[in-house]
């Protein structure tokens, strides 16, 4: 497929501390019925989908998560994914002033990260609708090794323990237990089966990845995606002829997770031994050979030259990329932050740091911090985060469903949304399903718009 | 060294270099940035006066998918 529905959904980790006044902090289930009160005004649960399209919700074990309306354009899709933090950015400023209103003096915090401090996960899901017609053992066989390696651009970084160096390339790693399962909250696999396309079946697969980090930096997440999509293609189009399977899959992403120099070699299955760099070099080459017979967009040529510059970079000296991925930015941070104030590597103040890089609040988040001063890579600007933050993507149905859903909230009326349809109640009575992500304007929709 | 301080000083050091070299210019860029950094330090600091030893051992979430 050329042109793709690519989304993003985040689960965050929360946390209300008392403030220095010495007020009582809520449990993570009240500091979340705080951060939801505002935005589901009236609404028995907290699951609301918002006037970008976007869908704000309470996921298993009390995260908030935001999931990205459809996007079909890798930068739009970065635009929401940030535009989903600033909206619960705000939500926990206003949080934390009704709380302060009922007379609770804390602190909320909110991380976009995926391991707690006793080494619980919670995830960064990325979505893909695919042709049905391709085979899925294919697709496993082809995809798996791709996801192995890409954490080296893709991974958040994260402090192992308090020993000095001990520092690993991706959160999510150490969680992943098969190769493919269908499983989200146990045995999470590299390739996880959920297929829920909300369109046609016979059409479309989604596919659902579950193996990533949750990406600060804008530019990972451009990559992330955008080297995924190109494989996606690649495969659709059965243009992969390189043998890459790996003989422990499950293994090696943990091998190469623990390999801060990039450079440790992984066995393939047939014998044959490359490093995580050297098999993201394999997918790349492809890509070039792939676009010598297809034809490409600007998006996705700058995409091809910015993977090459970071395996360039990543062979030589990892830690050139100290702007654009997030596990070298954050890593160098400490180093420095480290030497300067002589700490010891086992303060944990190390894991505290590692933790605020996460912060989404722009005054505490120690990314926002480097990203205020210019120090980081970004792929959008403010105003276009801000605009996300308010309007759907004008390509795909995610159009019509955020007008209905900005429609109904201001006349305040009663009505039901999913990814896939939309509904009015009594007197209206009145359904509209869609089959087709990428359409954006529907006749039939937008008279059921504006009849409200 | 407050920030005053430092600008009147790094006038001063301009001042006195009629004909700045190009060399120097980078010397100074590259003084500017690590400053900048200090800057960013001295508010990590702020951020670290609350007790991380607390903050990190009850961050505690659910498992989730």
């Amino acid at each position: 497929m050329n042109r793709r529905i690519y989304g993003l959904e985040n689960e965050y980790g929360i946390i209300c501390t008392s403030d220095r006044r010495g007020g009582k902090a809520l449990s993570i289930q009240n500091a979340v019925m705080y951060l939801f009160r505002e935005i589901i005004s009236g609404r028995m649960y907290p699951d609301v989908f918002l006037e970008n399209g976007a869908r704000f919700y309470q996921d298993i074990g009390c995260h908030p998560e935001y999931a990205t309306p459809e996007c079909d354009n890798v930068a739009d899709l970065v635009s929401h994914d940030k535009a989903g933090e600033r909206i619960i950015e705000r939500l926990s400023v206003a949080a934390e002033r009704k709380m302060q209103a009922d007379g609770f003096l804390g602190r909320i915090s909110v991380f976009k990260n995926n391991t707690d401090t006793p080494g619980n996960t919670y995830g960064c899901h990325e979505n893909y609708l695919m042709d049905r017609r391709v085979s899925f053992r294919q697709l496993a066989a082809q995809l798996i090794p791709f996801f192995v390696t890409r954490q080296v651009f893709a991974g958040a970084g994260k402090v192992k323990s308090t020993n000095r160096g001990s520092y690993a390339i991706s959160q999510r790693a150490q969680h992943i237990r098969e190769e493919i399962s269908i499983a989200t909250t146990t045995a999470r696999g590299i390739i996880n089966t959920r297929d829920e396309p909300h369109a046609d079946r016979e059409k479309y697969r989604r596919l659902h990845v579950i193996v990533g980090d949750s990406n600060m930096s804008e530019f990972a997440t451009y990559l992330k995606i955008g080297t995924t999509a190109i494989v996606l293609r690649m495969i659709e189009d059965n243009f992969i002829k390189q043998r890459l399977a790996l003989r422990d899959s499950v293994r090696a992403i943990q091998q190469i997770s623990e390999d801060i120099t990039c450079t440790r070699k992984i066995e393939l299955e047939n014998g044959k031994r490359l490093s995580g760099v050297e098999m993201q070099w394999e997918y790349l080459e492809c890509a070039k050979q792939y676009f010598e017979q297809v034809e490409s967009d600007p998006v996705t040529d700058q995409i091809m030259a910015r993977w090459e510059y970071v395996l360039t970079c990543l062979e030589t000296d990892p830690m050139q990329l100290d702007r654009e991925l997030d596990w070298v930015i954050k890593k160098k941070l400490i180093e420095t932050y480290v030497e300067s104030r002589q700490l010891k590597w086992n303060s944990a103040k190390v894991l505290m740091l590692d933790l605020q890089y996460h912060n989404i609040r722009p005054e505490l988040g120690l990314y926002y911090k480097l990203e205020k001063d210019g120090r980081v890579e970004r792929i959008v600007s403010d105003s276009e985060v801000e605009h996300a933050m308010h309007h759907p993507p004008e390509t795909t149905r995610a159009k019509f469903r955020g007008r209905f859903v900005k429609l109904a909230n201001e006349r305040k009326i009663l009505c039901g949304v999913n990814w896939s349809y939309i509904q009015l109640y009594e007197p209206y009575q009145k359904l509209f399903l869609s089959t087709d992500p990428l359409q954006a304007e529907y006749e039939e929709a937008s008279r059921m718009i504006y009849s409200i | 060294m407050p920030a005053e301080k430092q600008q009147d000083q790094k006038d001063k050091r301009t001042q006195e270099t009629e004909e700045v070299q190009p060399d120097q210019e980078v010397v100074e860029q590259g003084e500017e940035i690590k400053e900048d950094l200090d800057q960013i330090l001295d508010e990590i600091d702020e951020i670290l006066e609350e007790d991380s030893e607390e903050f990190v051992e009850n961050y505690i979430q659910r498992g989730g998918e």
